[in-house]
């Protein structure tokens, strides 16, 4: 028994002494695959590095960076002015980079008839303002809601730009994450819903089965769908958005040669794979901009 | 020589008394400390959540359904929908498991040949310790869709899920103390229910379960303490929605998924921060209330048996 714990306690040790550098990644639910993904990659090429990256939410990793309790906060929305005063408050300096783009996701289930939603329409139903599909040029079936909780990121994102910072239905389900709503809309014959554009697609790069994207067209114009990269770069998608992270004051050491892995064109390819898109048009400036 | 003797068995006497007194005092510290926690929780929920009472004012929080800490039109503390989502699952949970349960207890305790009893007995305590979590992935995935065809809804994401998975986490509690109770009912009452002509039947629901109905109430009550108090499950598998629920086939939110959702994203010491703590004093007021009770009832019933 003893020497059963001296053994453990020397391997501990030794791994310790390997992994010098440990960044906490904190945030986005959104973000989690995709950060995970690209930290199993760097860590592969720089075994003396160590990143561990939980979720909880865009609320949640903006409340760690406050409380200094994180390196890197991923987010999927920008930090809200009252948040950025709270770190300063704590002598937090929040740092943003621009990670990747998302073309957010209004999904249905497959057998759902709808063509395609403009903007305002897409507000009425999530507001709960339209409740039927027949109203939007659907089937004759009550509409049900699939969203995200409040900590979410993409639930803020939403409601500013697509509800008007009006308050959701109450009548909306509040699911834990983007993939349970997925499964909740595939499963759900009426079901709405809106997720990352990364969480459409399958292991092989296929929209999911029994999932359909629903291509969004602004005020008069035509319908456009997020799973055409151009339209994502282009702008012309009307609810795509910057992926951020957040850190403490100018990044160095560990945390500054991550982030240039993830900016890098290798990182940017794991993007895309992860199925986002590269950072592109002024985010590119802003991450200059930031020294990046 | 005797002198010397009787000094070493009088020191003996007294090292031995220290002993005795030390670990009386250790194990009285010990039930202190349990009772100290309890009070520590207590107030912690208290001095946490009061400031937000105050500035609220408890109307906005017990007489408003609509619960919305973070709108950027009007923000809104009510917890009532919750109250009424916690009481609803509950409800739901214990019309399912009391009666499956007494029936189950009653088959353990009186009806099973010893070797059933031996292979139902374990099973029962493996179903005590499923995690939450499992049984709330067990909700989503089969449970929902088969509640959604059987009722023709849309989807299964609703009270009587939550209701159902309450039921299978509250039944393990309430078979074993309710076959508890029942065991202990004398043998005497049943030998002389069947010499008076009653067969097995009557005996046990004339004469065994009444006698062991305060220890089943009891149970019952633990069981409800436990499905009021459930987090994880009801989380996954009732969908969360925060109106006020109109049917069992609406999907709610508990008090229990609404901390759970929103306590990790609040700025430590803001009101939001706070009114969790009164939904969190709420909640700890009413599984208190719960367990006082059994206690009492399971006290009136061993005094009884005495």
């Amino acid at each position: 028994m003893k020497k059963c714990m001296l053994i453990a306690l020397s391997v501990l040790l030794a791994g310790s002494a390997l992994a010098q550098d440990f960044i906490q990644i904190k945030g986005s639910d959104t973000l989690i695959n995709l950060v995970q993904r690209l930290s199993e990659v760097y860590m592969e090429q720089n075994p003396n590095t160590a990143i561990a990256v939980t979720g909880g939410g865009s609320g949640v990793g903006i409340a760690a960076l406050i409380a200094d309790r994180v390196q890197i906060a991923n987010a999927s929305r920008p930090m809200k002015a009252k948040e950025k005063t709270a770190a300063r408050g704590n002598g937090v300096m929040p740092y943003e980079i621009v990670i990747g783009i998302d073309g957010l996701s209004v999904v249905v289930s497959a057998d759902n008839g709808i063509e395609s939603l403009s903007m305002a329409q897409v507000g009425q139903i999530f507001r709960g303002e339209v409740s039927n599909w027949k109203a939007v040029g659907g089937p004759d079936r009550s509409i049900s809601l699939y969203g995200r909780q409040a900590n979410s990121g993409t639930f803020v994102f939403f409601q500013e730009h697509v509800l008007g910072k009006k308050d959701y239905s109450p009548q909306m389900k509040r699911m834990n994450g983007n993939a349970q709503i997925v499964e909740g809309v595939i499963a759900d014959r009426s079901g709405i819903g809106y997720v990352g554009i990364g969480y459409v697609y399958d292991d092989k790069g296929n929209v999911r089965d029994g999932l359909k994207v629903v291509p969004v067209s602004m005020a008069g114009g035509d319908a456009v769908s997020p799973l055409n990269a151009e339209n994502v770069k282009s702008g012309k998608y009307p609810i795509a958005r910057a992926l951020y992270q957040y850190v403490n004051g100018k990044p160095k050491g560990a945390v500054k040669a991550f982030i240039q892995f993830e900016l890098s064109p290798a990182g940017q390819k794991v993007v895309e794979g992860m199925s986002f898109y590269p950072v592109s048009g002024d985010y590119v400036e802003q991450n200059q901009k930031a020294g990046f | 020589m005797i002198n010397q003797y009787a000094a070493s068995v009088k020191s003996k006497r007294l090292w031995g008394r220290l002993k005795e007194s030390f670990f009386r005092c250790f194990f009285q510290l010990n039930g202190v400390f349990a009772v100290l926690i309890l009070i520590g929780i207590f107030s912690l929920l208290f001095i946490e959540g009061f400031p937000a009472l105050s500035k609220l004012g408890v109307s906005r929080f017990f007489f408003s359904d609509v619960w919305n800490p973070s709108s950027f039109e009007k923000e809104a503390y009510g917890l009532l929908a919750m109250l009424v989502s916690t009481l609803m699952v509950t409800l739901g949970a214990l019309v399912i498991a009391v009666p499956v349960g007494i029936a189950a207890a009653a088959y353990i305790a009186d009806v099973a040949s010893p070797r059933m009893r031996e292979m139902v007995k374990p099973v029962i305590e493996i179903l005590a310790g499923i995690p939450s979590v499992v049984v709330g992935f067990l909700g989503i995935i089969v449970v929902g869709p088969a509640l959604a065809r059987l009722f023709g809804a849309s989807n299964g994401l609703n009270a009587v899920n939550g209701s159902l998975l309450l039921a299978v986490m509250a039944l393990p509690t309430i078979i074993s103390i309710s076959e508890d109770a029942i065991m202990a009912v004398p043998q005497e009452f049943k030998s002389a229910s069947l010499a008076l002509g009653a067969n097995r039947w009557q005996t046990l629901v004339r004469v065994t379960l009444p006698s062991a109905l305060s220890g089943i109430v009891a149970s019952v009550m633990l069981g409800m303490g436990r499905a009021i108090g459930e987090t994880m499950t009801v989380l996954m598998a009732t969908g969360c929605a925060p109106a006020m629920p109109g049917s069992f086939l609406d999907s709610v939110r508990t008090m229990t998924s609404t901390i759970a959702i929103e306590l990790g994203e609040t700025v430590q010491g803001g009101i939001h921060y706070r009114s969790l703590f009164v939904i969190a004093f709420v909640l700890f007021l009413m599984t208190f209330a719960v367990n006082l009770i059994s206690d009492v009832i399971l006290q009136k019933y061993q005094k009884v048996k005495r």
